[in-house]
């Protein structure tokens, strides 16, 4: 009986590998629990165990070859396991291959990313660029600041020898050494004040969460600690520190992991919010947030590491803090988004147009402060806002839009204000459900077309 | 920062955390005349100044949380009397005593409780908010434990600029039950922080007596699980305070990393203004201020060494002059401007 084994997905969010190195050849007589691969993903190298028995009969895809979709045959072994049933099962389904490096971080399976996502407008940019992924652009981000300001270091779990468990931070340990890139242990809360302190004692720390869920622990000491002193010093003692990580729902990980927090930050003063969907604003936004003499508050998102974008090739390329960008430009709906929702926002654009509509996409970048003058010139001209996010409803970014939209510009309006945003629930596990919960491009076309009164073309 | 692969388990040599007399004889022949009486000056500059404060309260002129520091004034200003100007000073709520141990102008933290725009944050700090980044002060907090490891990352800022300061970080018994000082005794043993935490153990968390709320009460002794060296230390005697300060800031000052210093002393007033105190007896403070007051304790200890009577007096006059011209500013200044409302919120950037 011959099987087939499969490119396996390493971790959740794993569309495709590097076949680094092929550990048996054909004619090798297999074992289950054999190293039979090693693969290279975009976070770590891992080794491939065999789930049957048998002889390998064929190596399909050849050593050293990138980007192998996950899902892609790339060897077959003749077994002499005889039930047939689990091995048609087998066949039909993506190998669920235990790495045996187990990564220490619950990585969730994500819908494919999407690459190549329009981009219109990114950048106020005409020199050269080059097509890097956000996860680099970030990366890149601290590695150009801290060669020009030894005060900056960075802190958090698994940043340094691990490499950052979302490999963000690769290979800054190498160039920077362990004086400025240090790894804690797992006390967010005690890091947190930590670093805090060390900004007020003039030092620049960039701190990464491995996962904004966990600054939880942490957030007395940013929102009383960070946020608040430089007004309750008189102005005498700010405190320049970066808190960055994966925010928002990654996928099956379930209510403790999944979790937007833009609009819980955004809600205090004393702090600024980004939270970029480009590699280029994540880059130039990382330079703007680590240079800033205030805490800010950056909101990555795990599946947008992956994917890949045009970056300025400069070394100071900056996106200010407070401005928003208009990535799609239109005449009949304003719709706002930040983060993994504008490239869904871009994907419902692309339908609407089709229907007629022309929809203009505002990534707001920035939520605290919030360009909202941008926002507004564009309900002006559209008289029309839906508010997209992947957070609760309730109290959301959405709901301050709405809030702010009605007092300036009240009378420009034709539509109620909607919004597009997770469900009102903790974040479920199943698949089915996790489905439901998320916001996705459908649900913006559709009320795009609501407060257009084009419901009935649909 | 360099990790430490060898932590070795430090014993705590001496269980009672005191060194034999005669050393103590010895030390204390070291401390010249000038430094006993300014240490005698700047207690009773505390005292005065904490009896003014709970006046102000009284009269309605101090507003909201006002916790004075009145019978711990010996565990600030003996160990402000050794540590050096490079070093950085954080601490909690109760934070006047050791605002004018650091040298900040009375008159500007009367105006702070007073609400004043004459304050050191402008009056929109308060008595627990207020800090001094010329006389390397960083507060002043208002979350119990939350300076702690404020106080560690201030060490870790001297470490990392290799300036060879040493952050004194002050704690309360009850702070020293926070989950937040246990992350914080670990990564500052971990990476060999030059901090010494000190742990002010008033015996009252609030209302709620040390043995009431903590489960092995011997405080020096809750680093030793991350190998950090503690001394228990008579916090109502200036100079066994600088003495265990002294060895305290030299061990961190050379690089070995943090030290706990557990100071027993006791607060006369209440947590705050509002605490009736129904948790302990008048007889046991009256006690504690009769036979182990700090300031009486020095200045017996300098009549008997000497100094003339009419010394000490002066000094008397002369804070008893400070505080009343502090007061005078501090009811007479202004309150801040409504435009102070929104600024100081976030450092300006120019674009």
């Amino acid at each position: 009986m011959s099987n087939e084994i499969k490119m396996p997905a390493l971790s959740p969010t794993m569309t495709e590998g590097i076949l680094s190195k092929w550990l048996v050849k054909i004619g090798d007589e297999i074992h289950s629990g054999d190293v039979i691969a090693e693969i290279e993903t975009d976070k770590a190298t891992m080794e491939v165990e065999a789930v049957d028995d048998g002889t390998v009969t064929q190596l399909m895809v050849e050593e050293g070859t990138q980007a192998v979709p996950v899902g892609t045959v790339i060897a077959t072994i003749f077994g002499d396991s005889g039930d047939e049933s689990e091995t048609m099962s087998q066949n039909k389904e993506t190998p669920q291959v235990e790495p045996s490096i187990t990564s220490p971080v619950i990585e969730p399976v994500a819908a494919p990313a999407k690459r190549d996502v329009t981009v219109a407008q990114v950048m106020e940019w005409d020199g050269p660029v080059k097509n890097m992924t956000v996860r680099e652009a970030l990366r890149d981000a601290m590695a150009e600041e801290m060669r020009v300001d030894d005060k900056i270091f960075i802190m958090g779990e698994e940043v340094a020898e691990y490499q950052g468990a979302y490999k963000v931070t690769q290979g800054l340990l190498d160039e920077f050494g362990e004086k400025r890139v240090i790894d804690t242990p797992i006390t967010e809360h005690g890091f947190t004040g930590l670093a805090v302190g060390a900004a007020f004692g003039d030092l620049r720390p960039v701190v990464e969460f491995m996962t904004f869920n966990f600054s939880m622990q942490a957030i007395d000491q940013i929102i009383n600690s960070a946020a608040k002193t430089l007004y309750m010093s008189g102005g005498q003692m700010g405190c320049p520190i970066v808190f960055r990580g994966p925010n928002g729902a990654a996928s099956r990980v379930a209510a403790q992991h999944s979790q937007c927090f833009a609009s819980w930050y955004a809600h205090c003063p004393g702090l600024k919010v980004v939270s970029p969907w480009s590699a280029a604003d994540a880059k130039g936004l990382l330079k703007s947030a680590i240079r800033d003499p205030n805490p800010v508050i950056f909101l990555e998102n795990e599946v947008m590491y992956g994917q890949s974008f045009d970056v300025p090739d400069t070394d100071e390329w900056l996106v200010p803090i407070g401005r928003g960008n208009i990535v799609r430009e239109g005449s009949d709906v304003t719709i706002t988004a930040f983060s993994i929702m504008v490239g869904k926002a871009l994907e419902a654009a692309e339908i609407l147009s089709e229907k007629g509509i022309e929809a203009e996409i505002i990534d707001l970048r920035s939520l605290r402060p919030l360009d909202i003058e941008l926002i507004v010139n564009s309900v002006r001209k559209t008289n029309r806002l839906i508010s997209c996010e992947e957070g609760f409803p309730f109290a959301g970014i959405g709901a301050e839009l709405g809030m702010q939209v009605n007092e300036k510009a009240f009378d420009y309006l034709d539509a109620p204000i909607t919004r597009v945003t997770g469900k009102d629930v903790p974040m479920p596990y199943a698949a089915n459900l996790e489905a439901l919960t998320l916001p996705q491009s459908d649900q913006i076309v559709q009320a795009a077309l609501q407060v257009c009164y084009k419901e009935e073309e649909i | 920062m360099p990790r430490n692969p060898k932590q070795k388990r430090v014993k705590n040599p001496s269980k009672s955390g005191r060194p034999p007399k005669s050393a103590r004889n010895l030390i204390n022949k070291k401390i010249d005349r000038n430094t006993l009486l300014m240490m005698h000056r700047d207690m009773l500059l505390i005292r005065r100044f904490e009896e003014k404060a709970g006046q102000l309260y009284g009269m309605g002129k101090i507003g909201g949380f006002c916790h004075l520091y009145i019978g711990q004034e010996a565990v600030v200003v003996g160990l402000q009397s050794v540590n050096d100007n490079k070093d950085s000073v954080v601490t909690s709520y109760r934070d006047h005593g050791h605002m004018l141990a650091c040298g900040m102008e009375p008159a500007g933290v009367m105006s702070e409780l007073t609400g004043r725009a004459e304050g050191y944050s402008k009056g929109k700090g308060g008595s627990m908010h207020m800090f001094s980044r010329d006389k390397n002060f960083y507060g002043g907090h208002g979350i119990v434990g939350a300076q702690v490891p404020i106080g560690a990352g201030l060490g870790f800022a001297h470490k990392y600029k290799d300036d060879g300061g040493v952050a004194m970080t002050y704690l309360g018994d009850g702070a020293a039950n926070q989950g937040q000082v246990y992350e914080t005794f670990n990564m500052a043993s971990l990476w060999k922080l030059p901090v010494i935490f000190v742990i002010e153990n008033n015996q009252y968390a609030m209302g709620t007596s040390t043995p009431r709320s903590t489960a092995g009460t011997a405080l020096y002794e809750r680093g030793s699980a991350y190998g950090i060296v503690g001394r228990q230390v008579d916090g109502m005697d200036v100079l066994a305070v600088r003495e265990a300060g002294i060895e305290a800031i030299e061990y961190a000052r050379s690089g070995k990393g943090p030290f706990i210093l557990e100071m027993k002393t006791y607060r006369y007033r209440g947590h705050s203004m509002s605490d009736p105190a129904k948790y302990r007896t008048r007889e046991e403070v009256d006690a504690m201020r009769k036979q182990h007051d700090p300031i009486d304790h020095l200045r017996d200890l300098l009549l008997r060494e000497g100094i003339e009577e009419a010394e000490l007096k002066l000094q008397d006059t002369e804070v008893k002059k400070i505080i009343s011209e502090a007061t005078d500013i501090a009811l007479k200044s202004p309150e801040p401007s409504p435009d102070e409302l929104y600024t100081d919120i976030l450092v300006e950037v120019a674009e």
